[in-house]
C-alpha cells in the first residue's frame, strides 16, 4: 500500500475525535451496541494505522512530519500545527492506542450496566484524541493543548458519577491541582518564547545544540524547572499528586487509561521530550532525580497502610512515576520511557483485574471485607497475579528489567548523590514489594470476609457506588431476579485481562540488558531520540558484574518484602493489626497520608476561601455588581415615579407638554448654534 | 400686484384661523378652515406653485374638508362642553405655542434679507411649466415614493373601512 | 415685492394658532381640524422657500404632505367614529383610558 504516512498521522488524533462527536451528539439516541461499536471502531483504527507505522518507520531513524497548518502567525513568532514521529513518539501512540483500545474494549463490558454510557465512550474518545494531539505534537504549544485536553477529559471522566459528591469534587480537585502545574508550564513556554523566539522542538533542540556553552546557564535551569513543575501537577510528584488517589472515585477502567497508563505519563514524556533542556542544566536534573526518588517512597510508604484497593494502586502509580521521573533525572531517559511502557502494560492490568475483583464481589473495595478469591475468580486471579509480579520486578517479568534498568543507571551515575538516590529506589522496591503482596494476600488467599450468601445480583449493585466499607446493594431488580454467588467476569472483560498479563511477561524482553544476555533493543530503538551531541557523554562507570549484583540485590529485597507480606498476611493474618497498634504513632501518620490534604485545606485552601469570600465576595459581589444593579434599579423606579404622574390620560394636558417641549427644542436648534460654536 | 394679493387673502386666511377657535359648533370651526385653505391656494399660485394650488381646491377643501363635514353630520356632533380636563393645557400650552410663534418669527425677520423677495412667476419662469416640472421629477426620480404613496393611500382605505365598520 | 420672510412669519402664526385650537377645542373633530390647519401652515412654508431656492422640491414635498394629510384624515376620522360608537361622546376629555 502506497498509504502516504504523513496524511495517515492525521487520522491518528481525528478518528477518536470524530467518534467522540458522534457518541456525544447521538449517542444518546443510539442503542447500547452501536456506541460501543462506534468508540471501538474509532479507536481500533488509530491502532491499526500506529502499528503500520511502526512497520513504516522501524528500520529509519528519521523524524516523519506532517505538512503545518498554520496557526499562530506574527512577526518574530510562528507556531503551526505540526505532528511529528519519531521512534520516542511511535512507543507512546503504541501504548496510548493499544492499552487504550484493550480498556475500551473491557469498558464495553464493565460500564454495561451503567446509565450515562454513551457520555463514558464519548470522553474516552476525546482524552484519545487529545492524548494523541499530546504525543504527536512537534511544539510546546501543540503539546500544552493535548495537555490541557488530558486534563479536561480526566475532569470529564473523573466526575462521571457527577450525581455524587465526592465524585464531583475529585474531578474538580484533579482539575485545579493541574492548572498549578500548567501555570508552571505557561511560564516555561513564555520563556521559551523570549529566549528562542520559538516553540517548535526543533528549533528549540537546536538551537541549544549550537550552544555548548549554554551549558548550566541560569535561563535554560529556569525553564527547566518550570517545565517540571507542570510535569509534576501531571505526573503526580510531590506535591501536586494529592489528585491521584481521590481520582479512584471514577469508574476503573478511568483510572487503568488515564491515571495508570497515559494521561499521568504525559510529564514524564514532556521531560523525555525535552531531554535536551534537560541535558544542558544539571540541576533541573537533580531536582528531577530527587523529586522522583522522594515521591517514590513517600507514595509507596503511604500505600503500604491502605485499606480500597484502588487507593493502594493509585499510590504505587505515583511511586512507579517516581521511579520514572528518577531515570530522567540522572539522564536515563530510555530506561524512564521503557518503564513508562512497562508500567502502562502491568498498571493498566492491575487497574483492570482490580475492577474484575470489584465487579465480582459487587461493588467491594474495601480489602478488609475480601479474601478467598482464588479460586472463585481463577482467571482474575492468574492475571492480576501477573501484574503483581510485574510490578514487583520478580525476574522475566517486565517490571524487574525496566525497573532495574532504572535502579542500575542511578546507581551508576556520577556523583554521591546518585547512589543516595539509587538506596531511596530500593527501599522503594522493598515497599512495593511488600504492599502489592499484601494486596495478593488479603484479596485472593485467606478466609473470605464477605458475606458469601448475601444475594449480590448480577451485574452487582452498584459497581459504581463503591463507597468503601461495605457492599451496597442499591441495584435495580430484574424481574427473575436471583441471587448469584460471588462469579467470575465476562469474557468481554477478560480478555483485555489475559492480553496485558501476557504483555506484562514478555513486555520486558524488549529491553534485556546486555549484562543478562540480550540485546536492550528498546535502548537503541530510542538512540536517535536521546542522542545529544552537545552533552558530554558521562563516563559509564559500571559494568556487566555490577549490573548483576546490583539486581541480585534488588531480587532480593523485593523477595523480602514478599516475605514479610507472606508472613503478616498469611500465616499469621492477625499480625498486621496487632502490631499497627503497637506502633500506633507510626502507623498514625501513614494512614492519614502525612496529613499532606489537611494541611493544603488548611493553610491554602482556606485562606483562599477566605480571601474571595470575605473580600472579593463583599467587596465585588455585594458592593458593585449587586450595588450597581440596585442602583440602577431605584433610578428607573424614580423615573417611572415622575413619569406616572404625567399620565393624566388627557389629551389636552399632553399636547400642553408636547407645545412646550417643542418650543424648547426650536430654540435650542435657533440659538444653540450660536453658543456651541462660542468658543 | 403680489403684495395686494398677499394682503388680501394672508389676512383672511388669518382671519379664518382665528374665526376656527373661535367657534363652538365644529361645523363652523370646519368651513373657516375650508377659508383658510382657499386663501392658502391663493397664496400658493401667487408663490408659483399652479399645480398645488389646484390640488388644494380639489383635493385638500374638495375632499378632506367635505369628509370632516360628513362625519360631523354623520355624528351629529353639537356645540362643544364646556369641561376644563386639563389645566396643563392652559399653563403650559398656550405660553408654548407663543413661545413657538415668537421664536420662529424672531429667525425669519432676522434673517430677513438673506430671504430674499418674492415675485409673481418669477424664478421659474424658465421652467416649461409648473406641472410638467413637478411630474417630470415624479416620475423618474421620485418614482418609488410615488408609487408607495399610492399604496399608502389604499391601506389608508382600508383602515378606515375596517375602523368605521359597524360591529355585528 | 413682498419679503419671503412676511410669508414666512404668516405660516407661523397660522401654525401656532393652529396649536392654540388643539389645546383649547374640546369636540375631537375640531382638534383635527386644527392639526389640518398646522399641516397647511407647513404647506405654506415649504411653498415659499421652494420659491426662494427656485428648486421644485419644495412643492414636491407639499405634494406628499398632501397625500398623507388625505390618508390620515381618512384613519383619524374613521377612529373617531368607532370611538363615538362605544363612548357617545366626542369629548376630549372624556377619552383618558390610559389615566394610570
Amino acid at each position: 500500500m502506497t498509504l502516504d504516512p504523513t496524511t495517515l498521522v492525521w487520522f491518528i488524533p481525528l478518528l477518536p475525535f470524530a467518534g467522540f462527536l458522534i457518541n456525544g451528539t447521538l449517542g444518546r439516541k443510539l442503542p447500547r451496541p452501536l456506541v460501543s461499536a462506534i468508540a471501538l471502531l474509532f479507536t481500533a483504527l488509530p491502532a491499526a494505522i500506529v502499528a503500520w507505522l511502526w512497520n513504516a518507520m522501524r528500520g529509519t531513524d528519521s523524524l516523519l512530519f506532517t505538512a503545518g497548518v498554520p496557526w499562530i502567525s506574527i512577526t518574530g513568532f510562528q507556531v503551526d500545527f505540526v505532528f511529528a514521529v519519531d521512534h520516542l513518539t511511535l512507543i507512546m501512540l503504541a501504548v496510548v492506542t493499544g492499552v487504550g483500545f484493550l480498556i475500551h474494549i473491557y469498558s464495553v463490558g464493565y460500564m454495561a450496566h451503567e446509565e450515562g454510557y454513551w457520555r463514558f465512550f464519548a470522553y474516552l474518545n476525546l482524552f484519545m484524541f487529545f492524548m494523541s494531539v499530546l504525543v504527536l505534537a512537534e511544539n510546546f504549544l501543540l503539546l500544552f493543548v493535548g495537555w490541557e485536553g488530558v486534563g479536561l477529559a480526566s475532569y470529564l471522566l473523573i466526575g462521571f458519577y457527577f450525581k455524587k459528591t465526592s465524585a464531583a469534587n475529585a474531578g474538580k480537585k484533579a482539575f485545579i491541582v493541574n492548572r498549578i502545574g500548567d501555570f508552571g508550564f505557561l511560564l516555561a513556554m513564555f520563556l521559551l518564547i523570549v529566549h528562542f523566539g520559538s516553540l517548535s522542538f526543533v528549533s528549540v533542540f537546536a538551537t541549544v545544540a549550537q550552544h555548548p556553552e549554554w551549558h548550566g546557564a541560569h535561563f535554560l535551569t529556569v525553564i527547566a524547572l518550570l517545565l517540571v513543575v507542570g510535569a509534576a501537577g501531571k505526573s503526580a510528584q510531590i506535591p501536586l499528586y494529592v489528585w491521584l488517589p481521590d481520582a479512584m472515585e471514577g469508574p476503573t477502567p478511568v483510572s487503568a487509561l488515564i491515571h495508570a497508563a497515559t494521561m499521568v505519563t504525559a510529564g514524564v514524556y514532556m521531560i523525555a521530550r525535552a531531554h535536551v533542556l534537560f541535558d544542558a542544566s544539571p540541576t533541573a536534573c537533580a531536582v528531577v532525580a530527587c523529586l522522583g526518588a522522594a515521591t517514590a517512597i513517600f507514595a509507596a510508604s503511604i500505600g503500604m497502610v491502605q485499606h480500597d484497593i484502588k487507593r493502594v494502586l493509585a499510590y504505587s502509580t505515583i511511586s512507579q512515576l517516581g521511579y520514572m521521573f528518577l531515570a530522567c533525572g540522572v539522564g536515563a531517559y530510555a530506561a524512564g520511557i521503557f518503564h513508562l511502557l512497562t508500567h502502562a502494560f502491568f498498571k493498566a492490568l492491575l487497574f483492570l483485574a482490580a475492577g474484575s475483583v470489584i465487579h465480582a464481589l459487587g461493588g467491594e473495595q474495601d480489602m478488609r471485607n475480601m479474601g478467598g478469591l482464588r479460586t472463585r475468580t481463577p482467571i482474575t486471579f492468574w492475571t492480576m497475579s501477573a501484574g503483581i509480579f510485574a510490578i514487583t520486578g520478580v525476574p522475566l517479568f517486565a517490571g524487574f528489567f525496566s525497573k532495574d534498568e532504572i535502579l542500575y543507571r542511578t546507581f551508576t551515575a556520577p556523583g554521591p548523590l546518585p547512589k543516595l538516590l539509587w538506596l531511596v529506589g530500593l527501599v522503594t522496591a522493598g515497599m512495593t514489594s511488600f504492599y502489592m503482596f499484601r494486596l495478593w494476600f488479603k484479596t485472593f488467599f485467606g478466609e473470605p470476609h464477605f458475606d458469601e450468601k448475601a444475594e449480590l445480583h448480577e451485574h452487582g449493585a452498584a459497581v459504581h457506588l463503591h463507597s468503601g466499607t461495605h457492599a451496597v446493594m442499591v441495584a435495580d431488580h430484574d424481574d427473575n431476579a436471583r441471587g448469584h454467588a460471588v462469579h467470575e467476569s465476562p469474557w468481554i472483560m477478560l480478555l483485555p485481562l489475559v492480553l496485558l498479563a501476557i504483555l506484562s511477561f514478555i513486555g520486558g524482553w524488549v529491553g534485556v540488558p546486555a549484562a543478562l544476555g540480550g540485546h536492550n533493543e528498546i535502548e537503541s530503538f530510542l538512540a536517535p531520540v536521546f542522542a545529544n551531541p552537545a552533552a558530554p557523554e558521562a563516563p559509564s562507570t559500571g559494568s556487566h558484574g555490577l549490573e548483576l549484583a546490583l539486581a541480585a540485590v534488588s531480587v532480593l529485597v523485593a523477595f523480602y518484602g514478599f516475605y514479610v507480606a507472606y508472613l503478616w498476611y498469611y500465616k499469621k493474618p492477625g499480625t498486621a493489626a496487632v502490631l499497627a497498634e503497637r506502633a500506633e504513632p507510626a502507623y498514625a501518620i501513614l494512614s492519614h497520608k502525612y496529613w499532606v490534604d489537611e494541611i493544603y485545606a488548611n493553610f491554602i485552601v482556606t485562606p483562599l476561601l477566605m480571601f474571595t469570600r470575605g473580600f472579593l465576595e463583599l467587596i465585588f459581589e455585594r458592593g458593585v455588581v449587586n450595588g450597581s444593579g440596585k442602583a440602577s434599579g431605584t433610578a428607573v423606579r424614580g423615573l417611572a415615579w415622575l413619569e406616572r404622574t404625567q399620565i393624566s390620560g388627557n389629551i389636552r394636558s399632553y399636547a400642553g407638554w408636547l407645545a412646550l417641549g417643542a418650543a424648547a427644542v426650536i430654540a435650542i436648534m435657533i440659538f444653540g448654534r450660536a453658543v456651541w460654536m462660542h468658543p | 400686484m403680489q403684495l395686494a394679493l398677499f394682503i388680501i387673502f394672508g389676512a383672511l386666511a388669518l382671519g379664518g384661523a382665528v374665526n376656527l377657535l373661535l367657534q363652538h359648533h365644529p361645523i363652523h370651526s370646519a368651513l373657516s378652515l375650508v377659508v383658510v385653505m382657499m386663501s392658502l391656494a391663493v397664496l400658493y399660485w401667487s408663490l408659483g406653485a399652479e399645480f398645488l394650488a389646484a390640488a388644494q381646491v380639489i383635493v385638500y377643501s374638495g375632499a378632506i374638508m367635505v369628509l370632516f363635514v360628513f362625519v360631523i353630520m354623520l355624528l351629529n356632533a353639537g356645540e362643544e362642553e364646556h369641561t376644563h380636563g386639563s389645566r396643563a393645557a392652559y399653563t403650559v400650552g398656550i405660553p408654548g405655542a407663543a413661545a413657538i410663534f415668537c421664536l420662529l418669527s424672531f429667525v425669519f425677520l432676522s434673517e430677513r434679507d438673506a430671504l430674499g423677495s418674492v415675485n409673481i412667476g418669477g424664478s421659474l419662469s424658465n421652467a416649461a411649466d409648473n406641472i410638467s416640472e413637478l411630474s417630470s421629477v415624479l416620475f423618474t426620480k421620485l418614482l418609488l415614493p410615488f408609487e408607495v404613496t399610492s399604496i399608502l393611500i389604499l391601506v389608508a382605505i382600508l383602515g378606515a373601512v375596517v375602523l368605521a365598520r359597524k360591529e355585528q | 415685492m413682498v419679503p419671503t420672510a412676511y410669508y414666512l412669519v404668516l405660516s407661523a402664526m397660522l401654525f401656532s394658532l393652529g396649536i392654540a385650537g388643539f389645546l383649547i377645542k374640546r369636540n375631537v373633530i375640531s382638534v383635527f381640524i386644527s392639526i389640518e390647519l398646522m399641516l397647511n401652515a407647513v404647506n405654506l412654508t415649504f411653498v415659499a422657500f421652494a420659491h426662494m431656492w427656485g428648486q421644485i422640491s419644495g412643492q414636491i414635498f407639499v405634494f406628499f404632505v398632501m397625500v398623507v394629510a388625505a390618508a390620515e384624515a381618512a384613519v383619524g376620522l374613521a377612529i373617531i367614529i368607532a370611538i363615538f360608537r362605544t363612548r357617545r361622546s366626542l369629548n376630549v376629555d372624556d377619552i383618558d383610558l390610559m389615566k394610570s
